[in-house]
């Protein structure tokens, strides 16, 4: 798209005018309606004069529950933006045929497959899994906020960062062409003089940072903070998940760091780790970035099944089957995830050993994750089944995701990946277990805390549509990748030859259509919910009958979470103090020592993101600058003592009050 | 960390349980400081002094140095042993040593599989050599 500049000016760098896509209609087109909706926000925003507002009450907030709210409002724009990217694929594999061009030149569409995996894992999945965990958490476990306030909210901010980078290559420069990790000998200099695959190196070095810090606040609030008598084994599934999870991205994470920072010596130094010569390995990248991407995937799908959980054993009435045996599964998925990495690229040529250890310990895994399928379907058996939305949710994933079990242990047996491996059939099955795993986890969760974080349900009848929508559009979709996969068809096309396979595409668009109307009726949910919010509130705090101690608090909690730290006699903590008859205090509160609010956090990520650009443009002087400014603000903040506040005894009795009456209205 | 202590009083174990054990003495720094000057001094003498006639030796005696020096920072500037933090710091030493393990010896396996399915080459122990 954007010619490599041949000289570099000292003010500028890299960058210039030419670096606009001002010759591509679509992006300017899409520019222009980003620029008015911004231009739209912000006015509505200074018009109801809400900055001071939100600077207060959100950006600077340091409340678990805020933070945890903010990423999955991240997630949501985001996934919208990872969204326009699967249908603009497929609408162009569904016409670009038999001699058709379709409408995306192949260097753009490129960026699109780049830019809708990396979208799609970094800034939709883990923003989403990792709001839920905050959000969760710290309710779960009986504490007032994560381990590390400020550092969550720091951690934050480095996400959103790492996304503006992202997005802001859309409109200067270009992103990647390279797919969603960058291999190199292709990422590399001679194969990619341009931007694109230093704003995608950047843009995930700076979320990294996010990343790997939150990992590390909420392992320390799981084993530190919780409530007395909340022992290991009595900590609620999704917690355990949280707590697996968080584990793996602290430990592979670094992985990633130290891949992507070769990669970017081997760009801007000189060197040759991933070079196809001076002794360099190009599959030394592919190795290493995989022992980070296999983990990664249960660090997503851990916490969706940690969610599943949650929602079965409340919508069946029971106990959930098998406790112990869940958290076990769920710690031997924690290490067996660190021993299947090359099943990513059985096809590098390793020989018979390697290939079928890896194979095995590849098909092992999926035996304690159909422990888990077990244990989900023997809490339901006898259960007094609700079938509401975030149990349709759970049922739909389970038979969604046994498919892309299975499909996943296919591809595990070393000969049959030789014949799929990088073919639609392999894109079928991520999909498969993201979209019906990770995905459907979050649909569920979401529908299932909404009361708990707003206050009010979600509207049943939008749900349902979407619901419907998204399964269906599912299986749309991605069955005929299953199809064509197996046909022969490699994924990352531009265009085809053959006209008989043009049906499978049209249909698997009409799967992206579906699924774009599962959106929209989800976020129709959100709007009808917000207008009926008076009809569907929650007075209770516990509209589900639940069993985990967030369903003690009122709804949306208060900014202290529990007036008095609950003491934990069993699992499931709620159900145990409903059933012994559990009575909330409502006197004799005490001032609650409380976390400030700073804006250190959202002041240093933005410097990050300024230090991206400039390293991404080669504008040295602005890089260095920011990157000074980073540490003398990260000294300055260290001096900034007003730390902590108390909330006067006089505003949680009155606090509690209102909660009084509200359970009192709602009888 | 103020929230910590926010929870504290009712936790009974927030803030205050072994920090004796967590802290170490004067006399702990002073060993491990001295153990560590050692363990630096001695592979230094090994390379500046050509003790062993073979690099490879040399090399290993280096590793070997280098992994008893990792030993020594973990017990006498961390801390640790198997009751701090209720066994926490042990049982995460445990599974980062395992992962670390797993992904050094992993990719060494992996990096030198790379080339079992190639054709053969026409001077194979050229080819193998040919890097430096």
């Amino acid at each position: 798209m954007t010619p490599a500049p041949t000289s570099e000016s000292v003010l500028f760098g890299k960058l210039s005018l030419a670096a606009l896509p001002l010759h591509e209609p679509i992006l300017v087109a899409t520019f222009a309606v980003v620029a008015l909706g911004g231009v739209a926000i912000l006015g509505a925003l200074t018009y109801y004069r809400v900055w001071g507002y939100l600077w207060r009450e959100w950006i600077t907030s340091i409340d678990h529950k805020k933070i945890g709210i903010m990423y999955i409002i991240l997630a949501l724009v985001m996934l919208l933006r990872g969204f326009s990217d699967a249908i603009m694929m497929r609408l162009q594999q569904a016409i670009a045929f038999a001699g058709a061009e379709g409408y995306l030149p192949p260097h753009h569409y490129d960026q699109i497959f780049t830019a809708h995996g990396v979208i799609m894992i970094f800034f939709v999945a883990m923003p989403f899994i990792t709001g839920f965990m905050n959000y969760l958490v710290p309710l779960q476990i009986g504490a007032r906020d994560v381990a590390f306030p400020f550092l969550n909210n720091f951690s934050f901010w480095m996400t959103v960062g790492g996304a503006v980078l992202t997005m802001i290559s859309l409109f200067v420069g270009e992103y990647a062409a390279t797919g969603w990790l960058a291999y190199p000998p292709l990422s590399g200099l001679a194969s990619s003089p341009g931007v694109g695959v230093d704003y995608y190196i950047w843009s995930l070095q700076v979320a990294g940072v996010g990343t790997l810090l939150s990992g590390v606040n909420l392992i320390a609030t799981i084993v530190k903070m919780r409530a007395p008598g909340m022992t290991m084994m009595r900590l609620p599934v999704f917690t355990w998940t949280a707590l697996c999870s968080n584990i793996l991205i602290v430990a592979s994470f670094p992985v990633l760091t130290a891949a992507l920072a070769l990669l970017s010596l081997d760009r801007y130094l000189g060197t040759a780790f991933f070079t196809n010569d001076f002794g360099g390995s190009a599959m030394m990248y592919v190795n290493l970035i995989w022992i980070w991407g296999h983990p990664e995937v249960y660090i997503l799908v851990l916490p969706a099944f940690g969610i599943f959980s949650e929602v079965v054993a409340t919508y069946c009435g029971k106990r959930l089957f098998g406790y112990a045996s869940m958290v076990y599964a769920t710690v031997v998925i924690t290490i067996l995830s660190y021993l299947v990495w090359l099943h990513h690229f059985f096809t590098m040529g390793s020989g018979a050993s390697v290939n079928s250890f890896f194979g095995i310990t590849t098909m092992i895994i999926s035996i304690p994750t159909g422990a888990k399928i077990f244990n989900w379907l023997f809490t339901m058996y006898r259960g007094r089944i609700r079938f509401e939305l975030p149990m349709m949710w759970t049922v739909a994933f389970m038979l969604t995701f046994v498919i892309g079990g299975m499909t996943g242990v296919l591809l595990a047996v070393p000969p049959a990946d030789f014949v799929l491996h990088n073919s639609l059939f392999l894109v079928a099955h991520f999909h498969n277990v993201i979209i019906g795993g990770v995905l459907f986890g979050l649909f569920a969760g979401i529908a299932y805390w909404f009361p708990k974080v707003t206050g009010f349900k979600l509207d049943v009848f939008w749900g349902k549509v979407s619901f419907w929508c998204w399964v269906v559009g599912f299986y749309f979709a991605f069955m005929p990748l299953y199809v064509l996969g197996l046909m022969g068809v490699t994924r990352r096309m531009n265009r085809f030859e053959d006209p008989s396979l043009q049906i499978w595409f049209v249909i698997a668009a009409f799967g992206a259509v579906l699924i774009a109307f599962g959106i929209g009726a989800f976020l129709l949910q959100l709007f009808v919910s917000f207008r009926k919010r008076e009809q569907l509130k929650d007075l209770t705090g516990d509209p589900w009958n639940g069993r985990t101690l967030e369903w003690s608090t009122s709804s949306p909690p208060p900014a202290y979470n529990f007036a008095f730290t609950p003491v934990v006699h069993d699992l499931d903590p709620w159900w145990d103090m409903k059933r012994r008859g559990y009575v909330r205090p409502t006197e004799g509160f005490i001032p609650i020592h409380m976390p400030k609010n700073t804006g250190a956090g959202v002041v240093l990520a933005g410097l990050s993101v300024v230090c991206g650009f400039g390293l991404i443009w080669h504008i040295w002087w602005l890089a260095g600058a920011a990157f000074v400014t980073i540490v003398v603000s990260a000294i300055v903040h260290t001096f900034n003592y007003a730390r902590d506040f108390h909330i006067p005894a006089s505003e949680v009795t009155e606090t509690e009050n209102g909660r009084t009456r509200m359970l009192a209205a709602g009888v | 960390m103020s929230a910590t202590e926010g929870n504290a009083p009712a936790h009974g174990h927030g803030d205050h349980h072994d920090d004796h054990a967590a802290h170490g003495s004067l006399k702990g720094y002073l060993t491990g400081f001295g153990l560590s000057i050692l363990l630096t001094a001695i592979p230094f003498w090994v390379i500046m002094g050509d003790v062993f006639r073979s690099t490879t030796t040399a090399a290993v005696v280096v590793l070997v140095f280098g992994v008893v020096q990792i030993y020594v920072h973990m017990i006498y500037f961390l801390h640790m042993n198997s009751k701090a933090e209720q066994g926490w710091t042990m049982l995460s030493m445990i599974f980062t040593v395992v992962l670390v393990l797993i992904t050094l010896g992993g990719s060494f396996w992996v990096m030198f599989h790379l080339n079992s399915n190639m054709m053969p080459m026409q001077a194979p122990h050229e080819t193998m050599t040919s890097p430096k």
